[in-house]
């Protein structure tokens, strides 16, 4: 039979061996490989993290887009109702004004008329006190015809 | 009838010259067999220590300086093994056990480069040996029963802790009164596991030392060819052939040497297995 102390210094190898590949080969190897796994995994996971991240940020920048465009629009429109307003709020001010002017105008007129009517008027009396007295050739007193000249002012 | 005589007894001179084992200790010797248990296989010891710590050395080579970004060369090959070692484990052994992949890793890569020992010309280790006078050297340590019985017993030494660890004292006693054919046939039941558990390591050595012991015979016979015919013209036939026929049992050898590391790995595998589940 070949079974000899052969048999036991193998074991003792085999052992031995499954210790140092156990210890040198699996363990640091198997080590790295699933550090290498777990790197990929978070490298696919940050890929996709960043693919859903500028997704959104693709629809964020689309939509602050269409708020600027729709701001725009709604500035230029409101540009436009203030235009047409200040154009419409000059153009009755403006009216105003030219009413007010002609008013204080014909106010002014009115007023000058009345002022040269009374004027007249009492030109008027003068003249006439002044005619009366030299048809009558004396002083006529004033306080005594008085109503007189007045209804006669009056109907001038 | 004298010559084939002589033929034949340089032949079979031959033969039991390259299969014998240097051997130190208690050996014959004429015979220079083993004489009883005292006896050392140096070569099977140099060979196999040799392709061990080519193992280690190898691997502290590539662990000293691993990459985890892209393996390339070496690395890559051995990421490979791994990983398909890794795959069987995973598709043939319940549960998880830190120590069953090392194990068989270790199984395929030291029992593969041991059978690889036989794809080395037959005779030019042993020339070189015998320059060194070494007269006897077997170049394939998995040709001596010793290393492969070695590997199988200590198989089944976890096996059978693993036996008790997971089944329990009881649950492992259970299996051998009752397993195979339930209660009504203890005594019947005790044999049968006991073949079936004995079987396991013994037919996981055999087939492995068959193997390899078979191939390197063929190597043998296929080397003898153009030895026999070192004279006349016989040497334009014989070596020709010699040559595509050790090449072609090469190209098949390099297979079987592959599958019978492959059957020793699954095969512990199965039988770790096997015993670390707890359903019988």
């Amino acid at each position: 039979m070949n079974i000899t102390v052969t048999l036991f210094a193998q074991v003792f190898a085999f052992v031995l061996l499954i210790w140092f590949v156990n210890k040198v080969l699996w363990g640091p190897l198997s080590a790295m490989m699933a550090a290498r796994q777990k790197r990929i995994a978070d490298g696919l996971a940050e890929a996709e993290r960043g693919k859903h991240e500028l997704e959104l940020a693709t629809k964020r920048a689309a939509e602050i887009l269409r708020e600027a465009k729709d701001k725009a629009t709604e500035i230029i429109a409101q540009g436009e109702k203030r235009g047409s307003e200040l154009v419409e709020e000059a153009k009755t001010q403006a009216k105003v004004e030219a009413d007010r002017i002609v008013a204080g105008a014909k106010a002014d007129v009115e007023q000058e008329v009345f002022r040269a009517r009374e004027q007249l008027r009492n030109e008027v009396s003068a003249i006439a006190l002044a005619g009366a007295a030299k048809i009558l050739g004396r002083e006529i007193d004033a306080k005594a015809h008085n109503d007189l000249l007045e209804k006669l002012v009056a109907e001038i | 009838m004298s010559a084939t005589e002589h033929s034949g007894g340089g032949t079979v001179e031959y033969i039991q010259h390259h299969l014998t084992n240097y051997c130190v200790g208690d050996c014959d010797p004429v015979t220079h067999q083993a004489a009883g248990f005292w006896a050392l296989h140096v070569d099977t010891l140099f060979f196999s220590l040799l392709i061990a710590m080519g193992i280690v050395f190898a691997s502290i080579r590539l662990t000293s300086r691993l990459s985890t970004g892209t393996p390339t060369g070496f690395q890559n090959a051995v990421e490979g093994i791994l990983e398909f070692v890794q795959g069987q484990v995973r598709d043939t052994f319940p549960g998880h056990n830190p120590l069953i992949a090392p194990l068989a890793l270790t199984i395929f890569l030291w029992v593969w480069l041991m059978n690889f020992m036989d794809l080395i010309p037959v005779d030019l280790l042993p020339l070189i040996g015998g320059y060194f006078g070494i007269h006897y050297m077997k170049v394939v340590p998995t040709t001596d029963l010793n290393t492969t019985l070695a590997m199988a017993l200590t198989v089944f030494v976890l096996s059978v802790f693993y036996n008790f660890k997971v089944k329990g004292v009881v649950g492992y006693l259970k299996m051998f009164l009752f397993h195979p054919f339930g209660k009504f046939f203890v005594p019947v039941n005790i044999v049968m596991t006991l073949i079936e558990e004995i079987a396991k390591p013994l037919s996981l050595a055999l087939r492995l030392f068959g193997n390899m012991f078979a191939g390197e015979l063929v190597f043998l016979l296929i080397a003898l060819l153009g030895g026999a015919a070192t004279v006349g013209a016989g040497m334009l036939v014989w070596l020709p052939l010699q040559i595509v026929l050790d090449f072609a049992w090469l190209i098949f050898h390099v297979l079987v040497i592959t599958l019978q590391a492959f059957i020793f790995m699954v095969l512990t595998i199965v039988y770790l297995g096997m015993a670390s589940t707890d359903e019988h």
